[in-house]
């Protein structure tokens, strides 16, 4: 069980964090027919309760690895958005020094240890990162952000099973939101039960609604304070959908990938509009703290369009470097 | 052969009397999609597998309606590589003939256990006993920060394997005669598309064909130097001579079309009448095809050579994603009359 407190100001630290991430992919939904912007773009609009509900229960200090659909996480886990927005221009000051683009965020101070655009790549890494944690005994939880689609790898079964018998302070999260690019999750798994696997490894799994960001956030509590206590992994299988197109600014139904309704049923249920209803019901927050909250996360995006728009591109000097790191 | 020529689009393709010769023109895309849909209208035992094939995008197009014509002999999949290719492999020793579809080649690495240890062995390692007629399509992206894990180029490390064949097909018409020549082939086959390809438009008769594997092709006859290209380096390599011809300088194009076995008779016998090399390469350096070609021509036709011979490549590092970055990675036309030059002993070439 966990103990800690829960922040009085939750709702409201919840709220923002999810709105801080939506306001965030519009603005690079909005911004990226410019072609500026010259690298993939994975937007999660739609999926915003799941990191923010789960990051607020980390410290700074511990991990979280994403994937290719990665802004969100980082955003939930305190990354400033300057770096971000540089490294989507591809510019020196982003976060990978424009070597990685979108689908490569990395954030040392803030316990972002790099991000795999490889399917079920970083699941394996994060595990690794928590044997580290286990054997300094630091105390750290890992939080692994994965898909649906990433569920299906042989890698993350593999790695379920070393951190279930190794008692690793890991968070498996997988975002299930139906769909790897075009296919659905039903012409892909034969179970479509992906919080059972946990149950194999004998950890402790739990299904939630992903769009409602009380219920992740409470979930990811018992989770990371197992991680913490040396009690072993947890699966949390959240569910939610994707507005976007796999990749890019636009939805896909127009070019047939997925249903229309399908798409306007989700946005129905959009996390942070049911958060917001619920706020003003129970007057957690006002109108106007919402406006202001907004109003302020504007502020942020614009300065850090700004600075990535102002930023240097790298140096031809720079191409050949890192390759190497230097001996220590 | 009017398709030894490559177009950049299909303007181009009438503009130089394609239509009026009543040749058809087809995209690489377009001739990939028709190459499968005749081989599995033709032989129930073949079948593709792969993310995405049956989907709206069709595999960049390249399955295209297939799924509505031959049902679940088109198969979209789990995201899971690795097990799919044993499984492919599985199916190829049992009769099938299985083409795996990845979207980008850099996911084969996923799956280099089931290829290298399994796929590419299965024949020699008892005696020859089992056939894996196996065929790994596997697409190079490039471009629009597609960044270190989405861009790459792998086929010099498939063609270090015994076992294995390669193949890089750099026209439409090679795009469909060696998919159906890879699929007959009997062995595993790593079959490497570079997306930038995808729209170049060429002749491609209608019917089956089939280009054999193992050999290379004369693009463009020359007498100054030999140039081995592959892929998207054919057509870099093509403009490259043409620019060079207006200097005098007469450049023979070798369009390599496959990797392993490659074609060294024909490479022989162009550096015995030029004297010079250059191997204009879509990947790194270091070990890579240009390497094993250069070396072939020291042990086979060392006397004929005028001049060190001279590689275009890819800096040795992974793909960097910032479009400025990107800019400086890829060598084109210009690096190859670059090296030309170099190979020519041409003072004024910058090394
Ligand atoms: C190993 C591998 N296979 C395929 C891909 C191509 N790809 C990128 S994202 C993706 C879908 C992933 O689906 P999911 O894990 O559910 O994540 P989502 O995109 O839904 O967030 C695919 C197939 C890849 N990057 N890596
Ligand atoms: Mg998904």
């Amino acid at each position: 069980m966990n103990n800690a407190k829960r922040p009085r100001d939750l709702p409201a630290l919840l709220y923002s964090s999810m709105l801080r991430i939506r306001l965030f992919e519009e603005r690079i939904a909005a911004l990226y027919p410019e072609q500026e912007m010259k690298c993939p773009v994975h937007l999660c609009i739609g999926q915003e309760a799941i990191a923010a509900g789960v990051c607020l229960n980390l410290e700074k200090r511990d991990y979280v690895f994403s994937n290719h659909r990665g802004h969100g996480h980082a955003l939930a886990k305190g990354a400033p958005m300057r770096p971000l927005m540089a490294e989507f221009y591809g510019k020196k000051t982003g976060c990978s020094r424009g070597k990685g683009g979108s689908m490569h965020i990395a954030d040392r101070e803030n316990g972002i240890p790099g991000t795999s655009a490889i399917v079920g790549g970083g699941i394996p890494m994060g595990v690794g990162a928590a044997l580290a944690s286990s054997l300094k005994n630091d105390g750290r939880a890992t939080v692994i952000f994965f898909g649906d689609g990433a569920s299906e790898e042989g890698v993350f079964y593999e790695s379920f099973n070393f951190a279930s018998l190794k008692k690793l302070g890991v968070v498996f999260v997988c975002e299930n939101n139906f769909y790897a690019t075009n296919s659905h999750q039903r012409s892909r798994q034969a179970a479509c039960n992906i919080v059972n696997a946990a149950a194999a490894f004998d950890a402790h799994g739990v299904c939630v609604d992903g769009n409602d960001a009380m219920a992740v956030y409470e979930a990811a509590r018992g989770a990371v304070a197992k991680a913490r206590g040396g009690a072993g992994p947890s699966l949390i299988e959240a569910v939610t959908y994707r507005w976007k197109g796999h990749v890019g600014p636009e939805a896909d139904y127009e070019r047939g990938c997925r249903p229309k309704d399908e798409l306007m049923e989700w946005i129905e249920r959009c996390p942070i509009k049911r958060f917001r209803a619920r706020l003003l019901e129970t007057n957690a927050m006002t109108e106007r703290d919402m406006d202001a909250a907004e109003a302020s996360i504007n502020e942020e995006i614009d300065d850090a369009v700004a600075f990535a728009k102002a930023s240097p591109y790298p140096d031809a000097s720079d191409l050949l470097t890192n390759v190497y790191a230097a001996m220590q | 052969m009017p398709w030894t020529k490559i177009y950049a689009n299909k303007t181009e393709f009438d503009r130089a009397g394609g239509q009026k010769a009543g040749l058809r023109g087809l995209t690489y895309r377009e001739a990939l999609l028709e190459a499968a849909a005749e081989l599995l209208a033709s032989d129930e035992d073949v079948f593709i597998m792969g993310e995405g094939v049956d989907d709206s995008g069709g595999v960049f197009g390249t399955t295209l309606g297939l799924r509505e014509r031959f049902g679940n002999r088109v198969m979209d999949t789990p995201l899971a590589e690795g097990a799919l290719t044993g499984i492919a492999t599985g199916a190829a020793i049992a009769g099938m003939r299985p083409m795996l579809v990845h979207m980008r080649v850099d996911f084969t690495l996923l799956t280099m256990d089931q290829i290298i240890n399994h796929a590419a062995k299965w024949h020699y390692m008892f005696g020859g006993a089992f056939k894996t007629p196996l065929v790994i399509r596997g697409i190079i992206g490039r471009g629009w920060g597609s960044g270190a894990q989405h861009s790459q180029n792998l086929h010099s490390l498939f063609a270090h394997i015994p076992g294995l064949k390669v193949v890089m097909p750099a026209n439409p018409y090679d795009a469909k005669g060696l998919l159906r020549g890879a699929v007959y082939d009997g062995n595993p086959v790593i079959f490497i598309e570079h997306r930038w390809l995808y729209e170049h438009i060429g002749h491609v008769p209608e019917g089956p064909y089939a280009v054999e594997i193992g050999k290379g092709i004369v693009r463009r006859p020359g007498t100054d130097v030999t140039i081995v290209a592959l892929s998207l380096m054919v057509s870099e390599s093509m403009q490259a001579a043409d620019a060079l011809s207006k200097d005098g300088k007469e450049a023979e194009v070798i369009d390599l079309r496959t990797l392993k076995p490659f074609d060294a008779p024909l490479i022989m016998g162009s550096v015995r009448k030029t004297g010079r090399l250059v191997v204009a390469d879509t990947g790194w350096k270091e070990c890579g095809i240009g390497a094993e070609i250069i070396s072939r021509v020291a042990e086979e036709a060392f006397d004929s050579l005028h001049g060190p011979p001279v590689r275009v490549n890819l800096p040795e590092c992974p793909t960097p994603a910032s479009p400025a970055l990107e800019k400086l990675y890829y060598p084109g036309k210009d690096n190859i009359i670059e090296a030309v030059k170099t190979a020519l002993g041409d003072a004024t070439a910058a090394r």
